[in-house]
């Protein structure tokens, strides 16, 4: 039997020998030709975790870090284990009610399921993260988890120093996704412009997951972990204590302030108001005050010292005297016999603050007196030179002085989003003109104003090249960057390079015009910027200025503003101040200017000073008709959230209705029915109702 | 001294070799799937908690169970043969008033802190009862009745395991179709069983309609070539024209039967998504769009062969490394250190590992044919050749699965799966083959 069966034994090899082909040839394809595998076994396994570098410290000129690192703590929760907590006293301890709760928990296991951990409350204040650890034992599944967070100890310098967020797609997308999301960005100031220095370079660590993506360790022993390197620090010009108290002095106030070493061209200060504690936008409460900033009508982020256009008015005097002297059209001891207005243009303008008196007899007087007919006048003998073929070409030259003095271009100082300013181009005098004007047309231009616009950066730069006479260095803050490297001086060698712009103007010139600023100072317009055992060269300005609001063109108080610099011989600091409906210049700008000038030269107030600076820093100068725009901005856009929510809350506290009618109200009724409401009408209305005006909080410290 | 040389006389020591190699490649492989990072090794060996710990214990108890067999006179084998297939299905009777509540099967009776799993050691009975019956001198294979009764002594245990929802444990038995092959089944049997294989296959793999339209047209085709024949002898007509009758009757309702009616939702499911395809007697799937059915399919039964496929994929040519196989390290395979334990020895040892396992039990396996053949008693050749069958078909079928050939039927790999009865099934199982090989001089019946 056994023989008769004897090739079935073979056949039945041959059958175990072909299965384990087969099994051994898939083996081949899986394990050795299809590579897909190891990626996939990666994926599910290994973890890349981002190590965020500590971004760059900034510090001022003394080497005090006015810009720093701290540690927050979010509060991270997972689920699972935080099953059988007190409920109601965790509430209770982290102020929040029990669907809340629930809520967030809901929506952590949604995001990162119940056995890993999520953010529960994103970065608690101090007062709860004591309240938690105090009583982290008695919650298992809730522990605390660090992050960096920017902080500023001297509460100064917001402006300056920007701020950083959180990547958005654009910044992302720009970046060729270099930047991940959740990285931090630099998105203003000094934290945007040096973000590559600031930022440091990531590091990645690789962990292990496992089924359950659980973090359980580290892959490889972290043989392949990158370790993040920490942003490099700057050091910059800024005085911060000058910075302090510049934004002191221009707390609730709209403007800018400029203070500049002329030696270096470096930035002591630079404030615009209105001003914000750069912590607010850090912290666990950034994200509100940012957007209550970013709907504030008072632009409060935006930087007016750098993006703010104002016309220069009698600022721009000892300019327009300067160009006058040079192209030889007056001298010094030229006088204009001004009657209270300029008449020569038949229209009688501009007035003059002074009548008679002999108060433009000289080129200094009339920089001292601040004669506007004087100065039109050498504006028009200036453009109107017979050496140049017509007033186009005058005007070119005119031009081309106030470019050399840094107007109508950007300087290039170290932060994003600087204006131009503005001089105009013939072309746009030809387009208005239809190709027919003279130096009549811009005539007021001789006294800083129809289209000339500056920032006060470029004033406080002009002032730098009038100091010295001559020259100025591109206005900056950054003065040493850590770590130094080619591509960090091929940056910061910029600021190195002395700007001959004005070389041909010879220093008698020069001299001629800074004995009539320091006359102003003297026996001027600005006597109240007198320091004791300092002599002060400077101007004042006051421009007028009008705004359209509700259709109807209003008067606005008059814009306040100062240059100077100071001392006269080897100057050491320039300051430009405006401060927009104040006032006269002398009034306002000037005390400002001169508590720094004695800050900074003195290192300490007088007296007198201090008590004047505290009267300053706590006079309101916002302009009134911000409350007005605030009102309309609010309402419309809470009409906008009405439209799209259909909840009429939004809009209840702008209606003229009264909230108590309840269900009577007719926004209430049917809301999508709705007509357009009352207060629509109200906004082509000027006269507010007060109670309207009640609701709206104004910008106050 | 000398009663010890009596007992190794004989006895086949390559067998004794891979048993204990395959013995430490298991042990390493388990620990491997479970260690986790500074867990007390020591202290887990004495305290009989972890899996890797169990299951050297496991291996004691196996090993003194194959040490007493070894003692044992081999006419004992025989001679109580027909008492232990008694002892087995009545241990497999007692299943249904007493099992255990585990996790979805009902084969389980728990004793103290014992699982122990008759439908599991019934393999053991069966080959022996099998070995008892086809050495009987009156038992002629050829004969149908004797083919009937040799078929009872493996289907009854086999429903038995069905009815305790062992579906895979189950189709172990039916393996034992190979030894009776090499007993002189006639060929016809395993024709129809390959064709009854093939004619499921396709009903799965093509719509129920076109399928019976081809197989008509199959058997047109059939007469017409054949037409001349036919002339000759009307047999062959009405045996094509029967054939084909079954052929759509199985195919149109017999197998609907079975997977609707028979098998379980899970078991269906993983036979379609072997084949990449949708469950189509599942209800709920049905009425699932395309899309979510797809994302379904990806969680769902699927899972596990993806991951292991993974597992074993990554592992290359030299493997990760036991300690650095992330998929079997983390949990990414489920059931990997009893089922899917193939999975730690691909990912961690790469394709050179494989191989080396692989050729270990082609050696196994090769060398008990060889056995088999060499014996002179009829009793121990079908034994060894039962004891092959079923070695054959846990070790083809584990790995198939792990590697996606095969649909997910939980059994262990021998020698290497985390379990008690299992290690100990198979250590008895080897233990009477090698002691009546010693004895392959002798003419047992």
């Amino acid at each position: 039997m056994a023989i008769y069966n004897q090739p079935r034994s073979n056949t039945i090899r041959l059958i175990v020998i072909i299965t384990f082909l087969i099994i051994a040839l898939q083996l081949f394809y899986l394990q050795l030709v299809d590579r897909r595998y190891e990626q996939l076994a990666m994926d599910n396994a290994v973890y890349p975790k981002v190590i965020y570098p500590e971004r760059g410290i900034i510090y001022d000129r003394k080497g005090k870090a006015i810009l720093n690192n701290t540690i927050i703590f979010d509060l991270m929760v997972t689920p699972a284990e935080a099953k059988g907590i007190g409920t109601l006293d965790f509430c209770r301890l982290l102020k929040m009610d029990t669907s809340e709760f629930r809520k967030r928990m809901v929506d952590a296991i949604i995001k990162n399921t119940s056995v890993r951990p999520s953010v529960f409350k994103a970065m608690l204040t101090k007062e709860l993260q004591a309240r938690f650890e105090e009583n982290s034992w008695r919650f298992p599944g809730f522990n605390l988890m660090e992050r960096p967070l920017r902080t500023y100890p001297y509460h100064a310098a917001a402006h300056i120093l920007g701020y950083i967020r959180e990547a958005d797609k654009r910044d992302i997308e720009r970046s060729n996704n270099f930047y991940r999301q959740g990285d931090y960005v630099g998105k203003t100031g000094l934290e945007a412009y040096y973000e590559s220095v600031l930022m440091g370079q990531r590091g990645v660590q690789y962990m292990i997951k496992d089924n359950k993506n659980r973090i359980v360790g580290a892959y490889e022993g972290g043989e392949y972990d990158t370790a993040a390197i920490a942003g490099r620090s700057l050091h910059t010009h800024i005085d911060i204590e000058l910075q302090q108290l510049a934004e002191a002095l221009m707390s609730n106030k709209v403007g800018g302030l400029v203070a500049i070493d002329p030696n270096t061209g470096g930035i002591l200060s630079m404030v615009s108001g209105p001003n914000y504690d750069p912590n607010d936008l850090s912290g666990s409460e950034g994200s509100r005050n940012f957007s209550r900033m970013q709907l504030d009508v008072s632009g409060p982020m935006l930087n007016r010292a750098i993006a703010g256009r104002y016309e220069p008015g009698s600022t721009y005097k000892p300019l327009g005297a300067l160009i006058a002297l040079n192209e030889k059209v007056v001298n010094a001891a030229y006088g204009y016999p001004c009657g209270g207005r300029y008449t020569l243009c038949g229209h009688g303008k501009p007035e003059c603050t002074h009548a008679g008196g002999g108060h433009a007899a000289s080129l200094r007087l009339a920089i001292a007196n601040s004669c506007n007919a004087y100065f039109a006048h050498i504006y028009r003998l200036t453009v109107d030179n017979p050496k140049y073929t017509n007033v186009c070409d005058g005007y070119m030259h005119w031009k081309e002085y106030m470019n050399a003095f840094g107007l109508g271009v950007r300087l290039g100082v170290d932060l994003p989003n600087e204006s131009t300013g503005g001089i105009p181009d013939t072309m746009v005098y030809n387009r208005e003109n239809a190709g027919r004007w003279t130096s009549c047309t811009n005539l007021t231009l001789g006294i800083g104003q129809d289209k000339m616009q500056t920032t006060p950066l470029q004033m406080a730069n002009a002032m730098c090249i009038i100091a010295n006479k001559g020259f100025y260095y591109t206005p900056h803050f950054v003065k040493e960057i850590e770590g130094e490297g080619p591509a960090d001086q091929i940056r910061l060698n910029r600021f190195q390079k002395k700007h001959n712009v004005l070389a041909n103007i010879p220093d008698a010139v020069f001299n001629e015009v800074i004995e009539g600023m320091s006359d102003v100072v003297k026996v001027g317009t600005a006597r109240g910027a007198q320091i004791e055992g300092i002599e002060v060269c400077a101007k004042t300005g006051t421009a007028e200025n009008y705004t359209i609001l509700d259709r109807r063109r209003i008067k606005l108080p008059d814009n306040s503003m100062f240059v100077c610099f100071a001392p006269k011989e080897n100057p050491k600091i320039a300051i430009a101040v405006f401060v927009q409906n104040a006032g006269f210049g002398a009034t306002w700008a000037a005390p400002i200017a001169r508590m720094m000038m004695e800050k900074y030269l003195v290192d300490t107030l007088t007296a007198n000073s201090k008590l004047d600076s505290a009267r300053i820093a706590s006079t309101n100068l916002m302009p009134s008709y911000y409350k007005r725009l605030q009102y309309k901005e609010d309402s419309i856009r809470a009409f906008k959230w009405f439209q799209v929510t259909k909840d009429s809350s939004y809009i209840d506290r702008f209606s003229m209705q009264d909230p108590a009618m309840g269900p009577q109200s007719p926004f209430r009724k049917n809301p999508a029915e709705q007509r357009l409401p009352n207060w629509v009408i109200l906004l082509s209305n000027s006269s507010l109702p007060e109670r309207a005006l009640k609701q709206i909080k104004i910008f106050s410290a | 001294m000398r009663n010890n040389a009596a007992i190794s006389k004989g006895i086949d020591w390559s067998l004794v070799w891979i048993y204990f190699v395959l013995m430490v490649i298991g042990l390493s492989a388990i620990f491997a799937a479970t260690y986790q990072e500074g867990d007390p090794v020591l202290q887990s060996f004495i305290a009989f908690k972890t899996d890797y710990s169990k299951q050297f214990y496991f291996w004691g108890m196996a090993l003194m169970v194959g040490f007493i067999i070894l003692l044992t006179d081999s006419k004992f084998f025989p001679t109580t043969a027909n008492f232990w297939y008694a002892v087995g299905i009545i241990l497999l009777l007692l299943v249904f008033p007493f099992h255990s509540r585990i996790k979805g099967t009902e084969s389980i009776i728990r004793i103290g802190a014992f699982n122990f799993q008759p439908a599991e050691f019934c393999k053991i009975v069966v080959a022996l009862a099998l070995a008892k019956y086809f050495s009987r001198p009156e038992t002629d294979f050829n004969r149908a009745g004797s083919q009937f009764t040799a078929a009872l002594l493996v289907l009854i245990p086999a429903g038995l395991a069905i009815l305790q929802r062992e579906t895979g444990l189950a189709l172990v038995y039916f393996s034992f179709f190979l030894m009776m092959y090499r007993e002189g089944l006639p060929s016809i049997i395993p024709t129809i069983g390959f064709s009854f294989a093939i004619l499921i296959i396709a009903s799965i793999l093509i719509p129920p309609n076109i399928l019976a339209v081809l197989l008509s047209v199959i058997a047109i085709l059939l007469i017409y070539f054949s037409r001349r024949q036919i002339r000759r002898r009307r047999q062959i007509l009405t045996s094509v024209l029967f054939i084909w009758a079954i052929a759509v009757g199985i195919q149109r309702f017999a197998v609907p039967f079975i997977f609707e009616k028979v098998l379980q939702k899970h078991q269906v499911e993983r036979i379609y998504n072997l084949f990449g395809k949708d469950n189509p007697y599942d209800p709920q799937q049905r009425v699932l769009s395309e899309d979510a059915s797809k994302k379904k399919k990806e969680r769902g039964s699927s899972y596990n062969v993806r991951q292991s496929k993974i597992a074993i994929g990554s592992g290359g040519f030299f493997g990760k490394g036991i300690f650095s196989a992330t998929q079997t390290r983390y949990d990414f395979v489920p059931e990997q250190r009893t089922d899917f334990i193939f999975c730690t020895v691909g990912e961690g040892f790469g394709f050179l590992g494989s191989m080396l396992l692989l050729g270990l039990y082609l050696t196994l396996l090769l060398k008990m044919i060889n056995i088999a053949e060499r014996q002179r008693s009829t009793y121990s050749r079908v034994y060894a050749y039962g004891v092959l069958s079923v070695f054959f078909f846990h070790i083809v079928v584990n790995m198939a699965m792990t590697i996606g050939l095969a649909p997910v039927i939980g059994i262990p790999l021998p020698f290497i799966s985390y379990g008690g009865t299992a290690l100990l099934t198979f250590t008895v199982l080897l233990a009477i083959l090698i002691r009546l090989d010693a004895d392959r001089q002798m003419v047992i019946r």
